[in-house]
């Protein structure tokens, strides 16, 4: 994919909010002093009097977004990763969750790949901390195209959602023209029966790249996108797993409480199915360029594409 | 306000204060001492300030509350029984499995609340939300909050004064009501919140302190309120926790404990005597 456009997902929620702003009024956009970096300063541009700074204060951005949603409004809140999901943990599952309030919890800044801001900043525990929300839909998309659809379908779904974006230019596959996107649908990017892999996120294109490396290794893998962690396309998880029978799940967050802990929780009680994650051991990240850490913790189709060579063996 | 007015005021917040020891009492746990030092200011909103119907607790333009201290739901619960939003009935359920009238107030069990509470710092925040959407929504509402003088300890509630203060929303009627006493202790020892009113001065509000029994200082505060533009508004309230309990009058240990049965008689017998007087005057 080396030839491919490179975009951030963070552009495309940007551009959605500013196309979502224009077509409808009861939208609303608070950020907390990075509206720069996740992009909500895209639609605050558009629409000065609808986009709210709350300064470095996610706490109350996140109660007060439940408020204006309290009032009809659909609230769109914004922070990095960390601070969204990490900082204001328990804003978001009191006065969001409980209250499954129109809240919309853009995250920018997720995974591994904010690079040189080193640990404090790599949230690699988000989807674990809001799939524990009930009623919480947790989503991360592959791509721009696919981010800007996501953003549209949170805005369509009734209740909260949590999308997390990242920061770093990523390959634009999915055609703007014919994709289409559905909460909680997985997307077969690839066709296989040795092996599925199941990725999110920037992982996304890795894995697609793992499988045509897989495929010159005589292994046939199918690639799935599974930009919607929660709720699980268990009916695609199960058909991977009966027809394939060995799964790989990949992910730009701890291999604790993420996509891997998803899908294996879910298989265990329905097809025991061998699982291997691949994903941030239970160690803090560090500082450095984004692509060096992404090979370091083997995110990257080589080391997906080694993992997969060596499972399919098994 | 009337001698009659504040009469009907003063025997609906017995009645309230009734409420709060049934609530608890069948609950066997739950908030009495913040409920009753709230009391007359709970009976105050639902029976002269809010413009809520009970008849439909959603109507669009209604005043919204936000109870901040949701632990305080006991009274809260009371007044909007004794409004009609739900039957008197429902108040001995209080805490009970299937209720809708949950430990902390609930928005998606009980009709007419309007903002689910109970993790302490979070109301005021959905307030100032609140209060933010209905200006643009060009809805002609106020939104009213009550804190703690514990709760206020919680960084959030100054991150939310600051927010308040910021966008100018003057839709937004903060109040706190200071009776002195938190879980472990007087707020002065815990953790001193003191100086509340030069605190509020300094975030840009307008802050005035009253007694908060006081039924026509109230009034006068709300009305206060009404004429500042451009700035939130903040009530401090002055009260004593438990009150109309001889008991559990600036009782810390009456924070969170629901009264045993021989309690249940003598504070019931307490307050029906009051009630008894105050329709005989």
């Amino acid at each position: 994919m080396a030839d491919v456009k490179k975009v951030a997902t963070r552009t495309g929620y940007g551009e959605a909010l500013r196309e979502l702003g224009a077509l409808h009024d009861n939208i609303v956009v608070f950020d907390a002093d990075l509206a720069g970096s996740t992009q909500t300063a895209v639609f605050g541009k558009a629409f000065p009097h609808r986009h709210f700074n709350c300064g470095i204060a996610e706490g109350n951005m996140m109660a007060a977004a439940a408020g204006a949603a309290a009032m009809g409004m659909v609230a769109f809140a914004s922070s990095f990763a960390m601070f969204a999901a990490g900082r204001a943990y328990e804003q978001v599952r009191n006065s969001i969750g409980y209250t499954q309030l129109n809240v919309k919890i853009g995250a920018s800044h997720g995974g591994i790949s904010v690079g040189e801001d080193g640990a404090s900043h790599q949230c690699l525990e988000d989807y674990a901390l809001m799939r524990s929300i009930p009623g919480m839909v947790v989503m991360s998309p592959a791509d721009e195209v696919e981010a800007r659809a996501m953003v549209k379908a949170a805005y369509e779904h009734q209740g909260p959602v949590y999308m997390r974006f990242g920061r770093s230019p990523v390959p634009v596959f999915h055609d703007p023209d014919t994709f289409t996107f559905e909460i909680g649908r997985g997307e077969v990017m690839r066709e296989g029966t040795d092996v599925a892999i199941l990725a999110n996120g920037l992982l996304v294109a890795e894995a697609v790249e793992a499988g045509q490396l897989l495929a010159q290794r005589g292994i046939s893998a199918r690639i799935i996108n599974m930009a919607t962690v929660k709720p699980l396309d268990e009916a695609l998880v199960l058909k991977a797993a009966e027809e394939c029978g060995r799964i790989i799940t990949c992910e730009e967050h701890s291999i604790i409480g993420g996509l891997g802990d998803a899908v294996c929780s879910f298989l265990s009680e329905t097809r025991p199915t061998p699982v291997k994650r691949i994903g941030t051991p239970d160690v803090f990240g560090h500082s450095g360029p984004a692509a060096a850490l992404l090979e370091e913790f083997g995110l990257c189709a080589a080391n997906i594409a080694r993992v997969a060579e060596e499972f399919s063996k098994t | 306000m009337t001698a009659n007015e504040k009469k009907a005021l003063r025997i609906n917040a017995c009645k309230v204060r009734m409420g709060i020891i049934e609530g608890t009492y069948a609950a066997k746990s739950g908030h009495p001492g913040g409920s009753l030092s709230s009391a007359d200011l709970f009976t105050y909103l639902y029976f002269r300030e809010l413009t809520v119907d009970p008849a439909d607790p959603q109507k669009p333009g209604r005043d919204r509350f936000v109870l901040s201290k949701g632990h305080c739901a006991p009274g809260l619960y009371a007044a909007m029984a004794l409004r009609g939003f739900f039957p008197w009935e429902d108040l001995k359920a209080l805490r009970h499995i299937g209720s809708h009238l949950q430990g902390h107030p609930n928005m998606r069990s009980t009709p007419g609340v309007d903002m689910s509470t109970g993790s302490l710092g979070q109301g005021v925040s959905a307030a100032c939300g609140m209060a933010l959407a209905a200006r643009l929504q060009k809805n002609p509402c106020r939104v009213y909050t009550l804190l703690g003088d514990g709760e206020i300890e919680e960084g959030q509630v100054w991150e939310a004064l600051m927010f308040a203060h910021h966008y100018k929303l003057d839709n937004l009627r903060v109040i706190i009501d200071n009776n002195g006493l938190q879980i472990d202790g007087p707020v002065e020892q815990v953790m001193s919140s003191y100086p509340i009113l030069d605190k509020l001065a300094a975030f840009g509000l307008e802050a005035v302190e009253i007694d908060g029994h006081d039924f026509d200082a109230l009034e006068g505060a709300f009305a206060q309120a009404e004429t500042v533009k451009g700035r939130p508004f903040a009530i401090v309230m002055k009260t004593t926790k438990g009150k109309g309990v001889s008991f559990m009058e600036d009782q810390v240990g009456w924070h969170g404990k629901a009264p045993n049965a021989e309690q249940y008689e003598q504070a019931m017998a307490e307050l029906k005597a009051s009630l008894a007087e105050l329709e005989g005057e």
